[in-house]
């Protein structure tokens, strides 16, 4: 944050000091941040579960005080080493993509500060910090995503970004707030007395809010909102597409790796608070409900990416869809399974968002699928690691981190008693991920070439983070496994042992095998339809030409956008127009009532001033005048006059002098 | 009251009446020499003779001789056009009728307050010099010196604008 | 009138009016002096009156106070006269209403 702060008051033309020290300040937190880890990691290994807290007091009021504070446990610590990875290697990436561009260093400074406020996300140990962290976040989203702000659709996206998720703060703000009031405090863990703490939980439960949700599950719910709407879940999920406009870097980090998954990691955090006073079932009505959301969004917005062409467009929704896949790991497996998930798709979406923009910067900013193609040869390095990225995502079995983290969600999903539509849904969805990525993958590599220029690879400051992300790709798959499942008791404290034998757990292996049928069922779908073939950019798409009807509704986002815009903005223009008019004719008339009084006031008072007072002076000063001259014509200089004055006074004075004297 | 008392008087009174009304300045002169006469007069009825004797050289013979020096010299004898009488000759007679009325009063209120010695003093001109030259020596010098600045003021004045008189 | 005194005082009295309304009265600045003279003379007559019907008239105090007022009298109306003369060579005329520049 520091970093930013400094780059803020930098002038333009300090580009290299302007990366360097958002790098090197990132670099520094990695550093930081792994030692965290390698401190956690140690104090599990001796078998107790790690959770140290640093807390100081913000403000009193009234005998209750609101205090904030960091928090360093397994999960805070998993966050922490990849947000500060996965940022590092975007922003190298970034000084290779924006050097063209002009705002560098505007640019560094926003970045700079998005990754204080994500570290600061995951390590506050207060709700309240969290909240105030999210809004920063938010904040640079929305700085980010319009970054070139003269073109009018890129300020237009930023804008509903920030609204889109203005409207889940809110409920969340709602939550933090009812939490305080019932609990005393917004500390998560405060050596018992925090809202996590038992102590609190137990309170909480016992509260009952309607519609048979207890306290707990209610304010869960309420933050979740919060999440639904950071993390792009039906029905708030409308900004993330358009948030493509930003800088491929941007869509990278932010929309790819970290902010998006602030919201899937705050219901991680606040989990306790979901699964407390769980039914007989096995699971929360709270919980019921994430699992839900996620899995509706999860094919929703797999079902739309199959029908898009600009190739941001196309991993923006495969975001969204993989977003609903680890909130519905959350609801039915648990913290550790869908972190895992997140953590892997940290990467791999990553790197296919590099890659992604490694492509559009050898296209020369080309966007449209359909104008690229044969790219396998002429960006070999960028081929390889697209390729790796796009079958980690599909989940392709063994070797890739995406199958393993896939594989965990839908276990837990069949393994729920309770409810069983999910497992269908995540299944379908699935399916339809392998498809579009295929359809995506041939369009732009595969077959030949229909652009204009001839593409070229991209520099090495570019493709060596794509290489470095490519490898976490595949790696990460294996502290996941069964047969090792390190990650899962990392989080959860417990001891991880090394043995083949998780692998016989019943129905465990027939779901590995259900899973790698269906992907290699979308991976076959996809390349019979697609495959060498590149259909020239005018003609319709294959799928196109056997369901158009559905193809255009596809295309068209299922047409949320508009249902939107029909009711909740027109209710808002028709607002705005009334309180408008409130203000010029209201308020205004009253307004101009009360200055037509006091201008009759100062005119009164004119009259008043113009005629009695300074027609009263101006008399008195007119007789003061004459009565001069009456004096004045004493002095005439006339002899006989003076003779006659002093008669009169010897006369007067005579007769004073007598009629004093008369006895 | 003897008779002779009334006719001095009137013959003073009508003296100083016609020296303000006439017309002409000469006749004015040669009024108020007549009236200084019937003072001179007056002075002798009161055995006041030598102050009679001293009227009559000082005021008639000096006097009066040089109004008439006077009336001469600044051309009294034309005629001014507007009149004798000022603008405002009623004021003037207004007052001048208000100083006799109030010190006719005075005199009538208190004659009874006088006490009135019917002694006739005798006078000698010898009394008058030792007089003066005793008892009233101070007064006697200053007026001696009053007398000469006033002579040397007088020709000062007058010769001064000869100076300056275009030849 | 039943003592010869207020019969002079009074005769002083008409006649130093008769002096003062001419004075005041007439335009020519010679007019005014023979006013002032007459007014000086009733002054006299009062003195001579009073000195030979007051008390101690052997000390001879109205007698020589007028024989001092005769002597000033004749001195005032000499310069008096003169400076007539010098204004009236200066402006000239001898109205009293066209004197009336105070300046120098």
């Amino acid at each position: 944050m520091l970093a930013s702060g400094v780059i803020a008051l930098l002038k333009q033309p300090h580009r290299k000091l302007a990366s360097s020290l958002a790098i090197g300040s990132l670099g520094f937190s990695l550093l930081l941040s792994l030692i965290a880890f390698c401190h956690v990691v140690s104090g599990w290994t001796h078998g107790a579960a790690v959770r140290e807290t640093v807390g100081f007091t913000w403000f009193h009021f009234e005998g209750t005080t609101v205090d904030l504070g960091w928090v360093l446990d397994p999960l805070s610590a998993i966050m922490l080493v990849m947000v500060a990875v996965v940022g590092l290697l975007i922003f190298i990436y970034s000084v290779g993509y924006m050097a063209h561009d002009e705002n560098f260093t505007r640019f560094f400074c926003f970045l700079s500060l998005f990754a204080g406020a994500m570290l600061g996300v995951v390590i506050s140990n207060s709700l309240l910090l969290l909240f105030m962290c999210w809004e920063i976040v938010g904040l640079t989203s929305y700085l980010l995503i319009g970054f070139w702000y003269q073109k009018p659709s890129a300020a237009a996206a930023a804008k509903k970004a920030f609204v889109t998720t203005r409207v889940g703060d809110i409920f969340f703000f709602l939550g933090t707030v009812w939490l305080f009031s019932q609990t005393g405090t917004l500390l998560f863990y405060n050596h018992g007395v925090g809202s996590l703490d038992p102590l609190s939980l137990a309170i909480l439960t016992t509260q009952h809010a309607g519609l048979g949700l207890s306290a707990a599950g209610a304010i869960a719910l309420l933050i979740f909102a919060g999440a639904v709407g950071k993390s792009g879940q039906l029905p708030l999920h409308v900004w993330l597409p358009d948030a493509m406009e930003g800088p491929t870097p941007v869509s990278a980090l932010i929309h790819a790796a970290t902010m998006v998954a602030a919201g899937v990691y705050l219901v991680a955090r606040v989990y306790p608070l979901m699964s407390i006073g769980a039914a007989s079932n096995g699971t929360t009505a709270a919980l019921t409900v994430v699992t839900w959301v996620g899995a509706a969004t999860a094919v929703f917005a797999a079902l739309i990416a199959i029908a898009q062409n600009d190739i941001k467009r196309i991993l923006a929704y495969s975001t969204v869809s993989q977003l609903g896949y680890m909130m519905a790991g959350l609801g039915l497996g648990g913290v550790a399974v869908g972190m895992f998930h997140l953590i892997t798709h940290a990467f791999f979406k990553g790197l296919l968002f590099l890659g992604a923009g490694s492509v559009i910067h050898g296209c020369h900013e080309e966007q449209d699928v359909r104008r690229m193609g044969g790219l396998r040869a002429d960006m070999p390095l960028t081929f390889i690691t697209y390729a790796i990225g796009m079958l980690a995502l599909c989940g392709f079995p063994i070797f890739f981190s995406g199958f393993w983290s896939k594989d965990g969600i839908l276990e837990a999903a069949k393994h729920s008693s309770a409810i069983k539509g999910p497992f269908y849904l995540l299944v379908f969805g699935a399916l339809l991920t392998a498809f579009y990525m295929t359809r995506q993958v041939c369009y732009v590599f595969l077959g030949y070439w229909r652009g204009h220029k001839p593409a070229h690879e991209s520099p090495k400051i570019m493709t060596l983070p794509l290489a470095i992300l490519a490898f976490f790709a595949m790696a990460l798959g294996l502290i996941g496994t069964p047969a090792w499942p390190w990650f899962h008791a990392f989080l959860e404290g417990r001891a991880a042992k090394f043995s083949f034998h998780g692998f016989v757990e019943p129905g465990l292996l027939l779901l590995m095998a259900t899973s790698s049928l269906v992907v290699f069922l979308g991976l076959g779908f996809g390349w019979w339809l697609y495959g060498n073939k590149s259909p020239k950019p005018e003609e319709p798409d294959a799928l196109e030409k056997s369901v158009p009807w559905l193809w255009a509704a596809l295309r068209d986002r299922l047409y949320v956008d508009e249902f939107y815009g029909m009711t909740v903005i027109a209710f808002y223009y028709w607002w705005a127009r009334v309180a408008d008019w409130l203000d010029r004719r209201v308020w205004g008339g009253i307004v101009s009532f009360v200055a037509w009084l006091f201008a009759l006031w100062a005119q009164l008072n004119r009259l008043l001033d113009i005629n009695w007072v300074d027609g009263g002076f101006d008399k008195t000063c007119g007789e003061i005048s004459e009565g001069g001259g009456l004096l004045a014509s004493l002095q005439n200089g006339r002899v006989q006059s003076y003779l006659r004055i002093l008669a009169v006074a010897v006369v007067a004075l005579a007769v004073i002098l007598f009629w004093s004297s008369r006895p | 009251m003897s008779p002779i008392f009334y006719l001095l008087a009137a013959i003073t009174l009508a003296g100083g009446l016609a020296s303000v009304l006439l017309k002409h300045l000469v006749h004015c002169a040669l009024a108020v020499t007549v009236a200084f006469a019937g003072l001179a007069l007056l002075f002798l009825e009161l055995d006041a003779q030598f102050a009679g004797f001293a009227q009559i050289l000082v005021y008639i013979g000096a006097v009066a001789i040089l109004i008439v020096f006077a009336i001469l010299l600044t051309r009294g004898s034309e005629l001014p056009k507007g009149g004798v009488f000022s603008s405002t000759w009623l004021v003037g007679l207004v007052i001048a009728a208000g100083v006799f009325a109030v010190l006719g009063w005075a005199v009538l209120a208190s004659v009874n307050a006088i006490p009135q010695s019917n002694i006739v003093p005798s006078v000698t001109v010898h009394d008058i010099g030792i007089a003066l030259v005793g008892r009233y020596v101070l007064p006697l010098e200053i007026v001696a010196l009053l007398l000469t600045a006033a002579t040397i003021g007088a020709v000062i004045v007058a010769m001064h604008e000869k100076k300056e008189r275009p030849q | 009138m039943t003592t010869p005194l207020a019969g002079y005082l009074l005769v002083a009295a008409l006649l130093f009016a008769i002096g003062l309304g001419g004075a005041l009265v007439r335009r020519n600045a010679i007019l005014v002096l023979i006013g002032i003279e007459l007014m000086l003379n009733a002054a006299n007559l009062n003195l001579i009156a009073f000195w030979r019907y007051g008390p101690h008239p052997e000390a001879l105090t109205g007698m020589m106070f007028a024989i001092f007022s005769i002597a000033v009298a004749a001195a005032e109306a000499a310069v008096g006269l003169g400076l007539v003369i010098a204004i009236y060579r200066h402006t000239n005329t001898t109205e009293l209403d066209k004197i009336d520049r105070m300046k120098g």
